[in-house]
């Protein structure tokens, strides 16, 4: 600033103060930023754009309840989540044990488990199941929750009554026989009614939060961040915290998360950006991965005038498709699917039809449906830039577009807006906003037989009364899924879901591209994590190393 | 003057109607359904439908529309869907956030934008004047977003100076509070910086060419005396485009909140584009349009302050 200024030198002396203000300034904030860094604390960057609502069935879909629904909150039925290594099965969680009437098979009995309390001190019991089914359930109940019911009324299709026998067992009644109930009341958490009355309602319990779960909420600020501390009069000793706190933040910008976890703002984020992944390795951060009930496929139409109505066509589609080439793309972080769940699924099964690379196979299939160099397939499929669950769906669909053309199939892609992708997958390829596409590309929750196998394919679901978007109908399908509905002898049950998923190798009913692996980059500190294969995970094991 | 601020007041009627119409109407041609996110993504037509009825949404859009206003003239600016919170408690939560980056952002913008101005303008043609031109160009150059980006890579990742984003934790201290806005303040404040720099370098070299000026030489004043008078005669112009970028950084800021997660008025719009969330955009949007007017309102009526040749009246 010294530079000679010629004509006039007025404005020197206020602009050097000016600098030297601006200066000290800086210096200031420099000197104080280190302070802002919590210790003992694990922070968690998100990606959903709010905090989900302590409420108790709460929002921003799996991820809410991954980091809020199962944290503070406890269903009857839980996850058995302290594995990497097998498929997460369903274990006792706020009941002990259940059954069903072998008499009346719409007859379940929930024996409750002893000594649980809420955060609050409130004990819990077979008044407070019935208080939150209500919740839930029953619109003239003074706690009746619009939010909260909008997220599990759907869960729980069947149950059309319940009712407590005595303090401790609460009997509930369904529609019909229904063997999936166990997973159905997985997703039905508990709130506090000792809490609800307190605070007097649900605006005010989201500041003043109570469930029975290992961690209770100490703060919460919407848009901004939830403090969950350890509950110290947690049930399960085995499931008691050594953190000081957790803090959840939501961060939906990826390169915002990865900077967050770079500068040392926040210790675990989720979903880091495959082109994020090395450099955060080189770096000393870790990668958590693990194969998770999630399919990412291509939904295929079965309306006349489909191609993929043709058997043939839609196996050679699934024999073009390079999945181990699409792996290193996504720089490894997929899992090429092989069906609608992993092949290290229970359900799984033994197909005879594998799902590989074998692009002579396909164009052999392709040539016995009557297409050829001169005579090239054309469809049109609908896939979305970005969204929940979605992985890379440009670069994975540019890829499948390119193995397609190899086997003489062209295909044009109607992108659309996530948001608008799922507003014509709930009203099926026959609404007009399909406008002539013959499959959508939407990923897939597969947490249970349900959601996995059976929806998609039941031709009593079709859109937009259920979610079979392509309208298949097959009697050998619905019969499998009546049979694994009202089979209450798990094993054979799993015999029936083998066969359901059988079904859907065999006729290739999708085109199974790839699962995801749920990456979340981690600090080196972030010790005693174990990423079960689900979507949800146990934060209770984790500890921080100073 | 109180005449010309009534009629002022009454012109912002029109365009808060406008701007709240076709913003509306940009909403409803975007592809998507806000029950997306209220709802989980494998919900049933039937909840659907229930949940869009309690919403309004299966009403006529023109009703809708209507409705929404009849709402707003009573002051309830109704409840987002996606947070179910009010949308005016969401908008008052974020519009604190995002005052305190604008006003440090517009207070370093004009004081960096004045003195390389001033600087570049009395010294035109000098290196100084290019350097100064040339600092303004790229500000006003580089895209925003981008230099935030940098700027986090640079400050946060690399030296780990300032937090990267956020805004910190209740119940910190001032200097805490502080070393989070840094780096979205710079971000924010170099496109306003270069343009107040352009335009009060143009100013001052015009006003050191008119004839005032040779008459003030004449008469043997100093150069830090001439140098007021310039400045006097420029600030009206000045405070004009400052007004209007104020404005600009209330509004305007949606990449550069969202690159910081910052939790103000423009990472609130981005969410609520994302989410379709048709209330929370169309008061977030009608309450920065309000601010817009309300700062060239009382940018008019603080110029004839300044330069009593211009009357409003």
């Amino acid at each position: 600033m010294k530079t000679p200024i010629p004509r006039a030198s007025g404005p020197l002396p206020s602009l050097k103060s000016m600098l030297r203000l601006s200066l000290a300034a800086a210096a200031l904030s420099i000197g104080l930023s280190g302070a802002s860094l919590a210790e003992g604390s694990l922070r968690i960057a998100m990606t959903s754009s709010d905090v989900p609502l302590p409420n108790g069935q709460t929002d921003q879909g799996a991820e809410g309840m991954r980091f809020m629904g199962y944290q503070v909150f406890e269903a009857l039925v839980a996850y058995d989540l302290s594995s990497a290594d097998k498929p997460v099965t369903l274990i006792p969680g706020l009941a002990s044990e259940w059954s069903v009437d072998p008499e009346d098979q719409t007859k379940w009995t929930f024996k409750l488990r002893e000594g649980v309390t809420f955060h609050d001190g409130s004990a819990f019991d077979a008044n407070a199941v019935v208080w939150n089914f209500d919740k839930i359930l029953n619109p003239d109940a003074a706690q009746y929750d619009e939010k909260q019911s909008a997220q599990g009324r759907g869960r729980i299709p069947t149950v059309a009554s319940y009712r407590a026998v005595d303090d401790m067992t609460v009997e509930i009644t369904t529609s019909a026989p229904d063997a999936l109930i166990p997973y159905q009341i997985a997703w039905i958490v508990m709130s506090s009614p000792a809490a609800y009355e307190a605070a007097g309602n649900w605006d005010a319990f989201l500041q003043s939060p109570s469930g029975t779960g290992p961690f209770t909420v100490s703060e919460y600020v919407p848009r901004e961040r939830a403090v969950l501390v350890p509950f110290d009069g947690y049930w399960n000793e085995d499931r008691k915290s050594d953190l000081d706190e957790v803090v959840l933040m939501p961060v939906p910008d990826p390169s915002a998360r990865v900077a967050a976890l770079r500068s040392g703002q926040v210790d675990w984020i989720e979903a880091p950006p495959p082109d994020a992944l090395d450099s955060l390795k080189a770096a000393g951060f870790t990668i958590s991965s693990n194969v998770y009930p999630h399919v990412w496929p291509w939904h295929f139409s079965m309306l006349d005038g489909s191609p993929w109505t043709d058997e043939r066509i839609r196996k050679a589609a699934n024999l073009a498709i390079d999945r181990e080439g699409m792996k290193v793309l996504l720089g490894g972080m997929m899992v090429p699917a092989k069906g609608m769940v992993p092949e290290t699924s229970d359900w799984f099964g033994n197909p005879e039809f594998e799902v590989t690379y074998d692009p002579e196979a396909a164009i052999a299939l392709m040539q016995e449906a009557g297409y050829g160099p001169d005579n090239r397939l054309k469809v049109k499929a609908i896939i979305s830039p970005a969204g929940s669950g979605q992985m890379q769906p440009m670069l994975m669909n540019e890829l499948i577009q390119q193995n397609l053309a190899a086997i003489g199939i062209d295909v044009e892609f109607d992108v659309r807006d996530w948001n608008a992708l799922l507003a014509n997958w709930r009203a099926g390829a026959k609404d007009a906003s399909t406008d002539g596409a013959q499959s959508t590309n939407s990923s897939y929750f597969s947490q249970d037989p349900f959601t996995s196998l059976m929806r998609h394919i039941d031709s009593r679901l079709v859109a937009p009364k259920g979610t079979n978007w392509g309208y298949y109908s097959n009697p050998e399908a619905d019969a499998l899924i009546d049979q694994i509905r009202t089979t209450f002898d798990t094993a054979e049950q799993l015999k029936a879901i083998q066969a359901l998923h059988e079904l859907y190798v065999n006729d290739a009913l999708f085109l199974f591209v790839a699962h995801d692996v749920a990456p979340r980059a981690m600090a080196p500190e972030v010790q005693g994590f174990v990423q079960a294969q689900n979507w949800f995970q146990d934060l209770t094991p984790v500890t921080i190393e100073e | 003057m109180l005449g010309y601020i009534l009629k002022r007041l009454l012109y912002a009627v029109p365009v808060t109607l406008a701007v709240s119409i076709i913003c509306f109407s940009l909403v409803q041609l975007a592809p998507g359904d806000p029950l997306t996110v209220v709802l989980p993504a494998d919900a049933s037509q039937e909840i659907v439908d229930q949940t869009r009825a309690r919403y309004g949404l299966d009403k006529p859009l023109p009703t809708q529309y209507l409705l929404w206003l009849g709402n707003v003239l009573q002051g309830d600016l109704g409840t987002s869907i996606a947070s179910g919170r009010s949308v005016a408690s969401e908008i008052g939560h974020a519009i604190g956030y995002t005052l305190s980056v604008a006003v440090l952002a517009c207070l370093l913008a004009l004081v960096v934008g004045l003195a390389l101005g001033l600087v570049a303008g009395y010294a035109m043609g000098s290196p100084v004047d290019k350097l100064a031109s040339a600092t303004a160009i790229s500000g006003v150059s580089v895209p925003h977003y981008w230099l935030g980006i940098v700027l986090v890579v640079f400050f946060s990742v690399k030296l780990g100076w300032f937090p990267a984003m956020g805004a910190g934790r209740s119940g910190q201290s001032l200097g805490d509070a502080l070393s989070f806005m840094i780096l979205p303040v710079l971000t924010m404040a170099a496109m306003p910086a270069g343009i107040i720099t352009r335009s009060v370098r143009a100013l001052v070299a015009e006003k050191l060419g008119q004839e005032f000026v040779t008459a003030l030489r004449a008469k043997g004043m100093t150069s830090p005396q001439i140098f007021a008078h310039v400045v006097k005669n420029a600030a009206p112009t000045a405070l004009a485009v400052i007004g209007v970028q104020m404005g600009y950084l209330m509004a305007g800021s949606i990449l550069v909140e969202t690159v910081f997660a910052w939790p103000g008025t423009g990472l609130l719009l981005n969410n609520a584009i994302l989410t379709r969330d048709i209330p929370l955009l169309q008061g977030t949007i009608l309450v920065l349009a309000l601010i817009f007017v309300a700062l060239n309102l009382i940018v008019d009526i603080l110029q004839p302050l300044f330069d009593p040749r211009i009357q409003r009246a």
